[in-house]
């Protein structure tokens, strides 16, 4: 039987090499000492690397956060961990208005390569506050990088990659997906720089895109579908949302005419929206056999009861629906 | 060193020559020359944000030049200082680099930041100067970031974070202080309280003027000093040094007076409150005169070696800014090349 890994696993291999191979490389985060926050992510690296390089800290999401950048701009690759997005958000100025453009407003001069890690963590009736992504905000931003990986692989080697990279980089890892379980690789060094969107299904009838969790349900969906109506698709998954890389999407949807894009965010100035604007303006819309479309969550902040919750979030049932109705 | 806040923030106090006793004399005509410097380029900032030349915002610090200088003169290269908006004395204190500092003003390529950042983003790596940047408070946490770096990196080294009496209305203070506090981190953070935030008084901001309550609330050594003193705030930095560089935070809190309004060339006495019946008073608080006239009735400098050195410092600025006039400005693929790294 070959070797498998899981999601979280992946990210906890991720750590390992990094504190052992980099020894500018830490971490600092509420709740690294007791890492029940962060799933299986995390355990015991405070015991195996020490409390020095793996540091627990005071709930000040703010400080916390610029001490990194500030870490950052002296040399070190430095990691602040959000177990929450929502949390986070207190701590924008420094990612946004710092560390983002550090470099630029320098003209060069420095630069603040931190890592933010991010985690989505929606679901079990934890409503408004406890669910959100907002990936699509952080990659509006021109000097921060974003990465959400869906593959066990690129959730440790993106990881590295992310901390390696000399610019800031936004890691949103989901917990949703902390349990997918795949085939063991080794680990892959690569350079952010050279990573584009994944595509993990071939097919003639519809392009269809998904990034982290999303692409999990796209990938069913396509299983099912191609099962179940003979409809076959090239799957892309995002990775890298800023800077995007659209070339092979492009291409695709120049071979199959159709285009859906799954994003577990709202629609409104979100990713879905901005992948299917980058495909339109680059090709003639003549050659499309149905308009684009996007499925994403719906206009309202995460609802508690669970009844609701089935309603809110994105299911496979939904993507198979829209791969029937884009190829009729 | 603590001075009674109700004291320094009358400004008939602290008026006479100041105490320079135990200080070389290089020592003390580095500060003056230091000071002067900034002055005399602030001054030439102020005439060309009037002139219309410089159209960034320029934030001057002109009477508050002795804190700046103090701390440069305790400070080793591998330290690490982060400034805010008002930090040209904070960046020439280092280096003296009145060129570099004008044509970063101006939005040359040979500024400081290649021009991409103007008066409220300037950095000096080589000579300590790690940034600077206008949102209020926002340097406090990356200086204290700086200063855990610094403490991993096990040389000694501090960070130095500069800010006003304004940011201190900023939750990240807070933060940063206990962050500081709690994890040991080699920090030293100088509150300049020129008593406004742009144009209120502190008085209509806080129930007290004493932002050192601040440190302590966070158990961080404290001092509350004359702002306007060179010597006084260098012999209580050269006291306390050791301590930071044993990863010990400390705070002073430095008492001064803006001459100029918060942003811009304009006096502003007619800006805000209670500005316009001090600002003359605050005039004879003057650091670089104080410094001078203790020099020169210890008998250590003359006015004549005073009026040399002030020519000496005019004919460098103006040649500095016409350098910095004829600079090339950026070329057009730079206003996309350094976003990322690649």
């Amino acid at each position: 039987m070959k070797k498998t890994t899981n999601y979280a696993a992946g990210i906890l291999e991720a750590y390992e090499y990094l504190l052992s191979n980099h020894k500018e490389f830490f971490i600092i985060g509420q709740g690294l000492w007791s890492p029940w926050y962060v799933g299986a992510t995390m355990t015991d690296l405070d015991k195996k690397f020490g409390t020095e390089r793996v540091i627990d800290c005071p709930i000040s999401e703010l400080a916390t956060t610029g001490a990194t950048v500030g870490a950052a701009v002296c040399g070190y690759r430095p990691m602040i961990v959000h177990p929450r997005v929502d949390f986070m958000l207190l701590a924008v100025d420094q990612i946004v208005t710092q560390a983002a453009k550090w470099r630029h407003m320098f003209g060069g001069n420095s630069s603040a390569p931190a890592t933010f890690r991010a985690i989505i963590n929606r679901g079990g009736e934890q409503g408004a506050q406890h669910s959100q992504s907002l990936h699509s905000w952080f990659a509006h931003i021109p000097g921060l990088k974003v990465v959400m990986p869906y593959t066990a692989k690129d959730a440790r080697d993106l990881m590295i990659s992310s901390v390696l990279s000399d610019d800031p980089v936004m890691f949103i890892d989901d917990r949703w997906l902390y349990e997918k379980e795949e085939e063991y690789t080794e680990i892959e060094i690569i350079d952010l720089n050279d990573v584009k969107p994944q595509k993990l299904r071939n097919g003639n009838d519809v392009t269809i895109v998904g990034l982290s969790y999303t692409s999990l349900l796209c990938e069913k969906a396509c299983q099912s579908i191609e099962i179940s109506h003979k409809i076959t698709c090239d799957f892309f998954d995002i990775r890298v949302l800023n800077p995007l890389k659209i070339d092979d999407i492009l291409e695709s949807v120049k071979k199959t005419g159709r285009l859906l894009v799954v994003d577990g965010d709202w629609e409104s100035c979100g990713m879905a929206s901005e992948i299917i604007t980058s495909v339109l303006e680059k090709i003639d819309v003549k050659i499309l056999n149905n308009s684009p479309k996007r499925i994403t969550l719906p206009n309202a902040p995460a609802p508690t009861s669970k009844v609701l919750e089935q309603q809110y979030y994105i299911k496979e049932s939904e993507i198979m629906d829209a791969l029937i109705q884009i190829t009729k | 060193m603590n001075q009674e806040v109700k004291e320094l923030i009358d400004p008939l106090n602290f008026r006479n020559s100041i105490n320079i006793d135990g200080v070389e004399k290089s020592m003390l005509i580095d500060m003056l020359r230091k000071m002067i410097l900034i002055r005399k380029a602030e001054e030439k900032l102020s005439e060309h944000v009037e002139s219309g030349k410089i159209k960034c915002p320029c934030h001057l610090g002109i009477g508050q030049e002795a804190i700046g200088v103090a701390v440069a003169l305790v400070m080793r290269k591998t330290d690490r200082a982060f400034g805010a908006h008002r930090s040209h004395a904070h960046f020439l204190a280092l280096n003296e680099n009145t060129y570099s500092l004008f044509a970063e003003v101006l939005g040359k390529y040979d500024g400081c930041s290649h021009g991409m950042g103007g008066s409220m983003h300037i950095v000096d790596n080589e000579n300590g100067f790690k940034g600077s940047v206008p949102i209020v408070g926002a340097t406090i946490p990356i200086a204290t970031g700086a200063g855990l770096a610094a403490k991993m990196d096990k040389t000694g080294d501090i960070a130095i974070s500069y800010f006003g009496d304004g940011s201190c209305e900023e939750g990240v203070l807070h933060e940063s202080l206990n962050m500081a506090s709690i994890m040991n981190l080699p920090v030293l953070y100088v509150c300049e309280n020129n008593l406004f935030a742009s144009h209120l008084h502190i008085d209509l901001r806080q129930p007290s003027n004493s932002t050192s309550r601040f440190a302590k609330a966070h158990q961080i050594s404290n001092a509350t000093v004359d702002g306007n003193d060179v010597v006084g705030m260098y012999k209580l930095l050269i006291s306390e040094i050791l301590e930071i560089r044993n990863n010990k935070p400390f705070y002073m809190e430095a008492y001064t007076y803006r001459w100029k309004g918060h942003v811009g060339h304009r006096d502003d006495i007619d800006v805000g409150v209670k500005r316009g019946d001090q600002l003359t008073a605050w005039k004879e608080r003057d650091p670089i005169k104080r410094l001078f006239v203790a020099m020169k009735d210890n008998g250590i400098y003359t006015e004549q070696e005073y009026e040399s050195l002030l020519s000496e410092i005019d004919q460098k600025i103006n040649n500095d800014w016409n350098r910095a006039e004829m600079a090339a400005f950026p070329q057009e693929e730079f206003l996309l090349n350094p976003v990322y790294s690649n």
